[in-house]
């Protein structure tokens, strides 16, 4: 094999947006970094390179959400959860190790060296005396490790997700069935973290998390960027193996289950296989981007993992553009964006005469209009434009289904 | 004991009463209030008894108006000749009444001494006063007396009741008299035997007031004894260290006795070690040393050892400690054939009290059985029948709760507003329902998953617009007053009407739909197109205007079933969301596309919850927790449901 044609059936070769999209990430890092108030010229708030960091990883996430959604056709509602878990994971130890910090801090004011025992206690009342608690209930166990609460962080989505997913896989449930039943785990997922003795202070959730143990003096304009950094890095990295992963057989495979369950099952692939290890991969993935995102958001609480925070997820990539890896970015940053920007106060009302319209109210109506209005009319979403760009088009079918089953999109839908 | 010596102290005093000289039987009350006019002015309780007591034995039918003037400082006394009136303040001075209530005029304030006694001699005088009020005339004030008596009983209201039973004309105050000895019987009477009695005479009566009576008896408390249980002690039963209380519990009990010495707390140490702290060190061991505990307990015995900290009990000493000692639980009563019987009784009462209990919770599951179905039914039309999943289901209820309140800001009358309710909230959310079909779902047909994006993107839209429109707080949606309170069974068994009413309208709307779907040409149409469109269609049929009266008519339903629930929950933007899952659970669970499916869906998920809510009571939140992951392990094994359709009707 010469090295002409290894470069020309190289992964990157067949991928080119891989490659665009590393170079637009790249610069955005560079030029957020140079317009930062801790490295650069102080033109992006503190508050705003974190919102920037957080849209960052909220994209990883609608990546995760692509790929299960977009290349595999399951729905699922469950991914904000597998995110709010991978939050829960970390902020346990970022709200232990800051708390044993002020506690060490307070008891070495008493005279005596405090006792590991007295240390322990000092946090467990810190901690949990908003749920009227003093003890560490058991899923604290690790929470002193960085490393072993790390491994949690990857451990308990995953597990979740491989557990429900066999469980769900393994009896054939498919389609609207399944999304529902996504829903409800995570609405019990809700429900359970809701409770005081949940072991994870109920409804005050954990709080303090932008704080970095042993790097109490540094600002937080340089945390801000350093983690926009790991988050820039990480999506870079979800883009790369992502894009890896749908673009060999194992892609062909998934996008055929997609298409035709059946059909791929009798053909002799495991169905249930693959898409057991999508879905967990994805909801690895969600609970890496969930344990960037709650540092830097500062605080979580059950409220995050609200069935509502996957549906808005599913909303992303559908007007992003579904079963493309750039269409999820793009759709969660733009949706995100937009959204942080309307609801912020910034927009400008509009006066109607009879009645002011101000967006702060009236954002989410919108989102749900336009959202109706690209499920019907631009399948595509937003990714579509890069078609129309390239000139690539749907082929004449006239008129006839695009797939082999009854669910396949016809053509006459697809072009409206 | 207490009122044991109490009732026994009084006796002794009566007898006393009727030893002296000077408050002779048979007298009128003047006679009795002017013989011991020197003890009646500067009143103490211990002496004053049989003053009371005769006046209320005296017969004279003014002893009460004179003993209810003198509780309430309405009794004077004036200095001149000693004479008792019956006084009320008026203007400067007095206006003065003799006993018997005639006028008598005026008197100047510095004329009259006002007596006023003091709360000791004003609670002996109440319950003189019980026996009047209990043999009043007035049927009310005899009620009130005996409700008072069951709120506040004592023993001193034994004899009083007992005398007053043998008098009372009305019979349905008599039974509750009657009652109402026998509870005061069991608790205050003197002789054991009679209580026995009293309390085995109720058998397994399911009375809060009996259990209220029952429990005090069988209050015990915990205490420590350095051999076994003294002889007179009524154990309750033996506690073992380690098994029935932990160390530390039994310890604390040893040292409230005062038979061990207090074992040191963490912080008392730690203050001790500070206060002891010499060139750095505390008995020998250096300060940088105590970060451990067992540093700390070192140091804690060498300064024990120099005398300088008093001695506390060490782990070793506090086992020592809890093994010379034997622990008990003991009653309160001292007599244990009392406590036998209200133990029988309280066991009696309490497997009964389980059976209405279970009874009591069959109701409430029923009746949220009821709610699930009003909410689902809907879904079991559009989603059942139709396959169409519609995430908007929840804010099609939300829109009927509004439409409730907004026809109650109109109409005032709770009853005719409901009525009028009911219908529009159908038809306003018919309408929406229509126009939601022919703009959005109809172009989805064949897609599913996307009419359920779709239909969230409409959920989402409605919701923030009921927000802007109602605000974010609750509104209220008042249930006409003859749906107030609740239909009892007896103390443990009740259910609102309201929840009944829910209950009447599941029923309802579930023979609506048979008949609908069964009897009617529209549901024939609907099955036929339902099955297989362009054979419907070939037959006549208009696919397109059976769809959205379908869709139309679950959307009506959820309306209606919106009022309802509003009746019940209160009405916020998110009353829909609440019920979104829990609804296309019930389809799901009971199988989708049959109505009976989705009634035992409803069934099992209400049973579920409020059987998982009785497990453990204080927390609704898990109940709904372990109900949905209960679900999804159901779904496992029986992915189509409870009924799952078959053949050409399952339509894959």
């Amino acid at each position: 094999m010469t090295r002409q044609t290894f470069v020309e059936r190289s992964f990157l070769a067949k991928n080119p947006s891989v490659l665009w999209f590393i170079l637009i990430l790249a610069l955005f890092t560079l030029g957020v970094t140079v317009l930062s108030e801790a490295y650069g010229v102080a033109f992006l708030s503190t508050s705003f390179v974190k919102t920037l960091g957080k849209t960052l990883c909220l994209c990883l996430v609608a990546l995760a959400m692509d790929l299960i959604w977009g290349y595999a056709g399951i729905l699922s509602l469950g991914h904000m959860a597998f995110f709010a878990l991978g939050g829960y994971g970390l902020g346990m130890w970022l709200m232990y190790a800051r708390t044993e910090e002020i506690v060490v801090a307070a008891l070495a004011q008493g005279g005596l060296p405090a006792t590991p025992e007295e240390v322990r206690q000092g946090i467990a009342v810190q901690i949990f005396g908003v749920v009227g608690a003093s003890e560490f209930p058991p899923i604290w166990a690790f929470a002193h490790s960085f490393w072993a609460q790390m491994a949690l962080v990857v451990l308990v989505p995953g597990g979740l997700a491989l557990v429900f997913g066999w469980l769900a896989f393994r009896s054939r449930v498919t389609g609207v069935y399944l999304s529902i039943l996504t829903q409800a785990m995570t609405l019990a997922l809700a429900l359970y973290l809701f409770q005081n003795d949940s072991g994870l202070r109920g409804n005050n959730g954990l709080s303090g998390l932008q704080n970095l143990p042993g790097l109490g003096d540094v600002s937080q304009d340089a945390l801000s960027v350093w983690f926009f950094w790991a988050s820039a890095f990480a999506l870079g990295a979800g883009y790369v193996l992502l894009a890896w992963v749908v673009s060999g057989k194992f892609g062909s495979v998934i996008r055929a289950i997609r298409d035709d369950e059946q059909r791929v099952r009798f053909l002799g692939y495991s169905v249930e296989g693959y898409k057991l290890f999508v879905f967990t991969l994805t909801a690895v993935i969600a609970a890496i981007a969930g344990a960037l995102y709650y540092p830097q958001a500062g605080i979580i609480n059950p409220a995050e993992l609200a069935p509502i925070a996957s549906i808005y997820l599913a909303v992303w990539v559908a007007i992003g553009g579904r079963g493309r890896l750039y269409g999820a970015v793009i759709g969660a940053a733009f949706v995100s964006l937009l959204s942080s920007w309307f609801t912020g106060g910034r927009a400008p009302s509009v006066p109607l005469g009879f009645y002011t319209v101000n967006w702060v109210d009236w954002w989410l109506v919108l989102l749900g209009l336009s959202f109706v209005a690209v499920t019907l009319f631009a399948p595509k979403g937003m990714g579509g434009l890069f078609d129309l760009w390239a000139g690539v088009r749907s082929p004449d079918r006239k008129g006839a289904a695009l797939g082999p089953d009854d669910g396949a999109l016809m053509e006459r839908e697809a072009k409206e | 004991m207490r009122p044991f010596l109490l009732s026994l102290a009084t006796a002794v005093l009566l007898a006393l009463a009727a030893l002296c000289p000077a408050p002779a039987l048979a007298q009128g009350a003047a006679e009795i209030l002017t013989a011991n006019r020197a003890l009646i002015e500067k009143p103490t309780r211990a002496k004053i008894a049989p003053v009371i007591a005769a006046l209320a034995e005296s017969g004279d039918p003014l002893a009460a108006t004179v003993l209810a003037a003198w509780a309430e400082k309405g009794l004077g006394l004036r200095k001149a000749d000693g004479a008792f009136f019956l006084i009320d303040r008026s203007g400067d001075g007095w206006a003065l009444r003799g006993l018997d209530g005639a006028d008598a005029g005026m008197a100047a304030r510095s004329d009259i001494m006002e007596l006023r006694p003091n709360a000791g001699v004003r609670g002996l005088i109440a319950t003189a006063l019980v026996q009047f009020t209990l043999s009043d005339p007035d049927p009310a004030r005899r009620a009130g007396a005996v409700e008072s008596i069951a709120r506040d009983p004592s023993a001193d209201h034994l004899e009083p009741l007992r005398a007053s039973l043998e008098t009372e004309a009305d019979p349905a105050l008599l039974s509750q008299k009657a009652r109402l000895e026998r509870l005061l019987t069991l608790r205050f009477d003197p002789d054991p035997a009679a209580r026995v009695a009293a309390i085995e005479g109720f058998g397994a009566d399911l009375g809060l007031d009996l259990r209220a009576a029952l429990n005090p008896l069988l209050a015990t408390t915990r205490m420590a004894f350095a051999g076994d249980p003294p002889e007179g002690a009524n154990v309750a039963r033996m506690l073992v260290p380690g098994r029935d209380l932990t160390g530390g519990e039994a310890y604390d009990l040893l040292v409230a006795a005062g038979m061990a010495p207090a074992r040191l707390t963490v912080e008392e140490a730690r203050a001790a070690l500070l206060a002891n702290i010499v060139d750095g060190a505390v008995g020998g061991v250096p300060v940088a040393d105590l970060g451990t505990q067992a540093a700390r307990e070192r140091a804690y015995t060498a300064l024990e050892t120099a005398g300088t900290v008093p001695q506390a009990a060490t782990d070793a000493e506090v086992e020592a400690a809890i093994a010379a000692h034997r622990f008990a639980e003991v009653y309160a009563e001292p007599d244990a054939a009392v406590t036998t019987a209200a133990k029988a009784a309280l066991d009696a009462i309490g497997m009964k009290v389980g059976a209405m209990q279970a009874a009591d919770l069959a109701l409430d599951a029923v009746s949220l059985a009821s709610i699930y179905f009003l909410a689902a039914i809907g879904l079991a039309i559009t989603f059942g029948v139709m396959r169409v999943i519609n995430m908007a289901h929840g804010e099609f209820i939300m829109m009927g709760a509004y439409t409730g309140y907004v026809v109650q800001l109109f109409i005032a009358d709770y009853t005719l507003s409901i009525l009028v309710a009911l219908p529009l909230a159908f038809a306003v959310t018919f309408a929406a329902g229509v126009a939601m079909e022919r703009l959005v779902i109809r172009h989805l047909y064949k897609r599913p998953l996307e009419t359920l994006l779709a239909t969230f993107g409409i959920s989402i839209a409605l919701q923030q617009i009921a927000k802007n429109v109602f605000g974010t707080q609750a509104r209220p949606l008042t249930a006409p007053a003859w749906l107030d309170g609740a239909l009892t069974f007896n103390d443990v068994v009740s259910i609102s009407y309201i929840r009944i009413a829910i209950f009447v309208l599941a029923l309802v709307f579930l023979l609506f739909f048979l008949w609908l779907m069964r009897r009617t040409r529209l549901g024939l149409e609907v099955r036929a197109v339902t099955q297989n469109p362009s054979m419907a269609a070939s037959m006549g049929i208009n696919p397109d205007r059976i769809n959205m009266l379908t869709f139309g008519l679950g959307s009506g339903i959820a309306g209606i079933a919106g009022v309802a629930i509003g009746l019940y929950a209160k009405v916020t933007s998110e009353l829909g969301s609440d019920y979104i899952v829990q609804s296309f659970m019930t389809v799901v669970v009971g199988g989708v596309g049959n109505i009976w499916g989705t009634l035992a869906g409803a069934a099992l998920i209400g049973v579920l919850q409020k059987g998982i809510e009785w497990l453990n009571p204080s927390n609704t939140l898990a109940a709904q927790t372990y109900m949905i992951l209960f679900i999804i392990l159901f779904i496992q094994f029986r992915p189509r449901g409870i009924i799952a359709l078959k053949g050409r009707a399952a339509g894959d």
